[in-house]
């Protein structure tokens, strides 16, 4: 057959190529300035961008849409062209996706130290970044889907199946966890309250872990770890089981983040048996992706990348024996809220993501650029420091975590707390803390070793902007004959079907099921729990401005340990008005949803100005400005407005009254903290608002207990 | 608890465009051979480039 001949685009490769590395070395330097913090808090030089709690939103976002995002998409638009035989559909296309992509990026970076966000984890960018996500990401899909219509290989190699499944559930994923109701231009309400909104949020969390850190990965994986070893895969056919089992087990396990909260049950169990479940697949692919180095062991001592791939794969499949243990509920009773936590993930991202990008750089690079790699030592060392910061990062956290659970469950033998003051279980651990920093720090010189060794490639090499390629076309399969039905036609090709069906569906079911979300129909209701106040609702937005959520809970788990600690386990009745939920994920403070009451008003204003004249030894920052920023009064109003329609019963009165009501209950608390000879505010501060807010949390059922 | 219903439509949404998708491609022949693939994918068909060292 006659031979095609066309060029494949390297430079959008190299686009994303060179952003990976910059947005990476960013997100690792972020992470360690926060990491930091949890022992040296006056890092943030009291600067409120700088906080730990604006911050850890950054890192994330940071490492998981930048660095891991980016190297997905330089991974996908150079494996895709050579696997499907053909140069992108569109270069213009490319180009939005690249460009779109690092405008998000960039608009991530400004507002998220400004304390602009959602406050849901991995969703924290505020809406109309969602929006422009959602548009780079149709852009993404079309240019893939077109790409893969225009194949000149039949067969579709697994790699290109990873990279449609993440294609099209990371926007499901996307959209229902981001259904918010604009209040102004940087804020929303999420649509969904409380163990609903946890729900969906973790449904998300889950799968973006799922769908954006491990599908497209694996495929990564797939194409490279066979190319830089030069053999094929394992088996083929254990790849394809790895794929399909994978995608179906996957979207079931996310309720395994919420185990001995309100959630039903049985929906809890379920997400434990998927989670085991899980295991098969994922130890398919790793065995798979090791195997592949049979007989090829020795090039591995030769060979950075290989080195790297190695390590990436292993840490795969540790973290996903890990996960499923994790999610068994006795093994998620004690490591749940510790950083236990962070060091389960940091092993998926520092080794499994991490690595393997690092191994695809350093295979890549040198490719693009017609040249060999700068210093094969150089990348050598970068293995070994980089291996060693993980180490110091995870083992550390494992010890934090399980030693702090372990002082939260510890009795005395009259039946009280031996450990009843939280600080006494932070303190223990900032060693640790210390540890994973170094170790952070260690990834981080790893990764400088990564940016000499691409810039002096970059500098020795000259980049083939268009590589010239034949493949012969792909045979038409199919002739059209005359008269017949047009759904014959649309049954030929699968992809549009595809696409358009879930379009269809989406839509069907976004204007089905929303409504019906309303509260009435929502969670056992409890009379006790009434809505917030106007000045309690503008105190809860400064609580998600500050991140506050990144380190305290407010969801008491059914312990006893729990109850003694911080009072009457937590029920879903009492999160109805809550948009969005806050129940947080991480002690690195104490649970905060009995806080109410428990200290006077001038306890939190001594606190928050600096928890150390409270608590001595304290890894909290100082909030100082809330003392001298001012609230404003005229945003509560359109916000009341907001949660009358989200269907929070507030009387039309109340919203139209609210920047008076707020002003009066804040009169009277700055009265109150006024007493105090040493405390002067003003009803207007921010301070005011968050107290009225602390002060409320979880009182609505005092009476009952 | 009607939020598990819409998480339920979404996942299973996600499931049945997936089986279609593996029933596509299982009926178009794409697990035909599962050895070819790999092997084929190896190949480089890039024209020899003389600076390549």
């Amino acid at each position: 057959m006659e031979k095609e001949i066309f060029k494949y685009d390297n430079v959008i490769t190299r686009n994303f190529l060179v952003a990976t590395v910059i947005w990476g070395v960013i997100a690792f330097l972020v992470g360690l300035i926060a990491a930091t913090q949890l022992f040296y808090p006056d890092l943030n030089l009291d600067l409120p961008w700088l906080t730990f709690g604006r911050l850890r939103a950054l890192h994330t976002n940071g490492a998981i849409f930048a660095f891991v995002g980016n190297a997905i998409f330089a991974g996908v638009y150079h494996s895709m062209q050579r696997l499907l035989k053909t140069r992108m559909a569109s270069d213009l296309l490319s180009k939005i996706h690249f460009i779109g992509w690092q405008l998000i990026i960039v608009s991530a970076v400004i507002t998220l130290p400004l304390g602009l966000t959602s406050s849901k984890e991995y969703a924290e960018l505020e809406w109309p970044i969602d929006i422009a996500i959602t548009l780079v990401w149709v852009v993404f899909g079309i240019n893939m889907f077109w790409t893969i219509l225009k194949r000149r290989e039949r067969h579709l190699y697994v790699a290109i199946w990873f990279y449609i499944a993440t294609f099209v559930t990371v926007a499901v994923l996307h959209i229902v966890n981001n259904i918010e109701l604009p209040v102004s231009a940087f804020k929303s309400y999420s649509v969904f309250a409380g163990v609903q909104d946890a729900l969906v949020q973790w449904w998300y969390g889950h799968n973006a872990v799922a769908f954006f850190l491990t599908t497209p990965v694996l495929g990564l994986m797939y194409y490279f770890l066979p190319k830089a070893a030069q053999r094929p895969v394992y088996s083929y056919r254990l790849s394809i089981i790895h794929f399909w089992a994978l995608i179906f087990i996957y979207i079931w396990a996310g309720p395994h983040h919420l185990l001995y909260t309100s959630l039903p049950d049985w929906a809890q169990s379920l997400g434990t048996v998927f989670s085991i479940m899980l295991i098969f697949p994922s130890w398919g692919g790793m065995i798979n992706g090791l195997l592949t180095l049979r007989g090829a062991w020795d090039r591995v001592r030769d060979s950075a990348v290989l080195k790297f791939f190695v390590v990436a794969i292993s840490a795969y499949g540790m973290a996903t024996l890990e996960g499923p243990l994790l999610s068994l509920k006795n093994l998620n009773a004690i490591a749940h809220y510790t950083d236990w936590i962070p060091a389960h993930v940091h092993i998926g991202t520092l080794g499994w993501n991490g690595f393997l990008i690092f191994g695809m750089i350093y295979w890549l690079l040198p490719r693009l650029y017609q040249t060999s790699l700068y210093s094969e030592k150089l990348a050598n060392w970068h293995f070994f420091i980089g291996t060693l910061g993980i180490v110091f990062w995870a083992l550390p956290m494992y010890v934090a975590g399980f030693t702090q659970s372990m002082m939260w469950k510890q009795f005395n033998p009259d039946g009280s707390l031996l450990y009843g003051n939280f600080l006494e279980t932070v303190t223990q651990i900032i060693p640790m803390y210390m540890l994973r920093a170094f170790g952070g720090l260690l990834y981080l010189i790893g990764a400088t070793l990564l940016v000499i060794n691409v810039v002096r490639t970059i500098k020795s090499g000259k980049l083939l902007r268009e590589e010239e390629a034949s493949a012969p076309a792909l045979a038409k399969r199919y002739q059209k004959e005359k008269g017949e039905y047009w759904h014959r036609w649309i049954e030929r090709r699968p992809v549009t079907l595809l696409l358009w069906s879930t379009v269809v569906i989406l839509i069907g079911g976004a204007v089905e099921i929303i409504p019906t979300m309303k509260i009435d129909s929502n969670v056992p209701k409890l009379e006790a729990v009434k809505p917030y106040t106007p000045l309690e609702l503008a105190g809860r937005d400064l609580y998600i401005r500050e991140g506050c959520n990144a380190c305290h809970s407010q969801m008491i788990r059914p312990f006893r340990s729990e109850t003694a600690r911080y009072g009457e386990y937590s029920k879903a009745g009492e999160f109805v008005y809550d948009h969005p939920f806050l129940w947080g994920s991480k002690r690195t403070g104490p649970d905060l949803h009995r806080i109410g009451g428990k200290y006077p008003d001038s306890w939190h204003y001594y606190h928050m100005k600096d928890p150390t004249i409270m608590s001595p030894g304290s890894i909290m920052p100082r909030y100082g400005w809330l003392m001298t920023n001012s609230l404003d009064f005229e945003s509560i109003p359109p916000k009341i407005q907001a949660m009358i329609t989200l269907g929070v019963p507030y009387t039309q009165e109340e919203a139209d009254d609210a920047a008076n009501i707020a002003l009066a209950q804040a009169e009277k608390i700055a009265a109150n903290l006024n007493n105090d000879e040493n405390i002067e505010v003003l009803p207007q501060d921010e301070i005011v608002a968050l107290i009225a807010y602390l002060q409320r949390l979880g009182t609505d059922i005092k009476t009952v207990e | 608890m009607n939020i598990i219903f819409l998480l339920l439509f979404f996942s299973l949404l996600i499931a049945v465009a997936f089986l279609a998708a593996f029933l596509w491609s299982s009926n178009s022949g794409q697990f035909e051979d599962v050895e070819g693939p790999a092997m084929r994918m190896l190949r480089e068909d890039r024209k020899k480039q003389s600076t390549n060292s």
